[in-house]
């Protein structure tokens, strides 16, 4: 239930106003009836600047409801301070229950990252977006980009993964992977890292997208084909992190953060998903070693 | 569709050839296609066209690029289409390739749905697909047909990919076989045509057309504007790949020279109209509208 004393007086719940909040879930509804396709929206003005995530966070007002549980992360960590300022404002405006613990959300917004432990069917991750369109490397103008997206016109992008292939002999995109939803409509998965990309496949979870500046909602529904473009003979790779672990949870199955020591100039790695991490670490240090064994990638496989 | 079109109809007739194009139903047939520019009125068609003097129309100002054209092409075989600036003859292959809209009219090809649906009338999917997997087109200008700011081979690719064909190992192999075939030396695969020169841009535009093996291409005024050595070249290229291939082609020049090098049959244009169809042979050597006949006299 809500903490009453934590919502400041003269909002609406949510921040926003009943009308907006339904027009916001009829878009969201056409989004998943329409995996991967661009639904237009009339994004709002919020306390909060353009491009910091206005556009998940229009998403995550919309959907929020008394008895959720909410967790905002910014590149894997919920105590940066973009993720602080969002679920502050969550907090004043509904006074939902906030947390750190992936598996005890059920409204989840994220920016460029998904989280490590695998979502179930009862969660909502909602990214913030800052570019929706796949098609923008290889063509400007947005009437053409529609257009090509109707005829399921894709070859020109094709086209620059061939020639980054030749030139670099492999593609080089690492965020913002692009990928063919349901089979129809190319994505722009937002700017989190190739590991993550596999997640979104078949899903248990909706993923909703929200891109504010350029008033844009997508959505993948859970269950549904993900699949990165890539040729037979140059297939889709996550990052490798092939022989490094996590420095604090020993975790070798997660996507790693570099961080480089001010004085000894040192190397170590960290799980960038910092809650993840933590869960680990505590898990480790109750359980014995034993409790953190890992077999290869679980792609979000819990601790 | 009414009949006096259909009479009008020019072909080829084929009794009598001895060579290897397929007998039966024409691999394209083209009935009363029509592009309008522009809004159009009752009286765009009739009061425009060779008689008139004009193709644009006194009532609305709209310009009828073409109207009214129909012909039959067999698999194999090389149609012309001849006739001076303006008379409508790159409008007749964009409708047909589907880069414009037609205003009116049918076209039915053979390779597609057994010739049973108007693809100018299927939907802009389904005229994708028929383009990447059964036609291949030559711009006039290299710009048109490619793009200069992508490697010839990624040009070619495109082309490739757009019949869903994702490996680029094969996708390599592919290009060098079309490259060497239309004479671009293989370590230009992967630099930028907009360095190569007109004669080369323009070979490269033919590889890409070729790159799905279509059973029916359009070359659009291919030769214009190269040198007249280069432009026997590219000429010789055409009807080597056309014997060894055995692809359908449409032909556009206003040079007599290249349609009588290269055709089986021509169709001569004015103000959007046919005014004469039938064996190149014949109307060269026997023109019977006096335009067709003014044309061939001043080739001689
Ligand atoms: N987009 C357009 N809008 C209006 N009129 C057009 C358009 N495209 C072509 N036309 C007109 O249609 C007529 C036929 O043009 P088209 O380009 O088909 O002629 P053409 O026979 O190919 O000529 P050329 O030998 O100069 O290439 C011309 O009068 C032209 O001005
Ligand atoms: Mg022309
Ligand atoms: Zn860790
Ligand atoms: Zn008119």
């Amino acid at each position: 239930m809500p903490d009453k004393q934590a919502v400041r007086p003269g909002y609406n719940f949510a921040f926003l106003d009943e009308q907006t909040k339904k027009e916001i879930r009829r878009r969201i509804l056409k989004a998943v009836a329409v995996p991967g396709y661009q639904v237009p929206f009339a994004s709002r003005e919020l306390p909060i600047a353009q491009g910091w995530g206005t556009g998940g966070l229009q998403l995550t007002l919309a959907l929020v409801g008394p008895g959720d549980v909410v967790k905002v992360i910014d590149q894997g960590s919920d105590d940066v301070v973009n993720a602080v300022n969002i679920r502050r404002l969550l907090l004043q405006t509904t006074g939902v229950k906030t947390t750190e613990d992936t598996g005890a959300a059920t409204l989840i917004q994220t920016r460029h990252r998904i989280p490590e432990e695998r979502l179930r069917e009862e969660q909502a991750l909602v990214f913030q977006v800052p570019y929706p369109e796949p098609l923008r490397r290889v063509e400007p103008s947005e009437v053409k980009t529609r257009e090509m997206h109707a005829e399921a016109d894709y070859s020109r992008l094709w086209v620059f993964l061939y020639e980054d292939i030749v030139r670099w002999r492999e593609i080089t995109i690492g965020a913002q992977y692009p990928v063919l939803v349901n089979g129809r409509y190319v994505m722009d998965p937002s700017p989190i890292p190739r590991w993550d990309i596999p997640k979104l496949h078949m899903a248990a979870n909706l993923n909703l997208f929200g891109a504010g500046r350029e008033k844009r909602i997508y959505a993948v529904p859970p269950y549904t084909r993900v699949e990165p473009l890539a040729f037979e003979d140059h297939q889709f790779r996550v990052e490798s992190f092939d022989g490094k672990h996590c420095a604090v949870c020993g975790s070798t199955a997660s996507f790693l953060d570099e961080l480089i020591d001010d004085h000894t100039g040192a190397r170590r790695h960290t799980c960038s998903d910092v809650a993840y991490c933590a869960k680990r670490h505590q898990l480790l240090s109750e359980n014995g070693p034993g409790a953190g064994r890992q077999t290869g990638n679980e792609t979000g496989g819990g601790a | 569709m009414d009949g006096l079109e259909i009479t009008d109809v020019s072909s080829c007739d084929l009794s009598g050839r001895q060579d290897h194009r397929v007998p039966g139903e024409p691999m394209l047939r083209v009935r009363g296609l029509t592009r309008i520019y522009g809004r159009e009125c009752p009286d765009c068609v009739p009061r425009t066209g060779p008689e008139a003097g004009s193709n644009i129309c006194p009532g609305c100002g709209s310009v009828v690029a073409c109207a009214g054209v129909s012909f039959d092409l067999y698999a194999g075989e090389i149609l012309g289409v001849v006739g001076e600036s303006g008379s409508g003859k790159s409008t007749l292959v964009q409708c047909l390739y589907f880069d414009s809209a037609v205003t009116a009219g049918e076209a039915y090809l053979r390779n597609y749905r057994e010739g049973a649906v108007n693809i100018l009338g299927s939907s802009a999917q389904e005229q994708r697909h028929i383009r990447h997997h059964l036609m291949g087109m030559v711009y006039q200008k290299p710009h048109q047909g490619l793009r200069l700011d992508c490697t010839a081979g990624g040009n070619i690719a495109e082309k490739l990919l757009a019949a869903e064909f994702f490996h680029v190992g094969r996708i390599r192999e592919r290009a060098s076989e079309l490259l060497l075939r239309t004479e671009v030396p293989l370590e230009r695969m992967d630099h930028l045509p907009r360095h190569f020169s007109g004669g080369m841009q323009q070979r490269v535009q033919i590889a890409k057309a070729l790159a799905n093996s279509p059973p029916l291409v359009f070359l659009d005024e291919v030769t214009t504007g190269l040198d007249v050595s280069v432009q026997a070249r590219v000429l010789d290229l055409i009807r080597h790949l056309h014997r060894e291939l055995g692809l359908a082609m449409v032909v556009v020049s206003h040079d007599l020279g290249v349609i009588r090098l290269l055709t089986d049959c021509t169709l001569v244009m004015k103000t959007g109209r046919v005014v004469e169809a039938g064996l190149t042979d014949q109307i060269l050597g026997d023109p019977q509208h006096p335009y067709t006949q003014l044309l061939v006299s001043s080739l001689l």
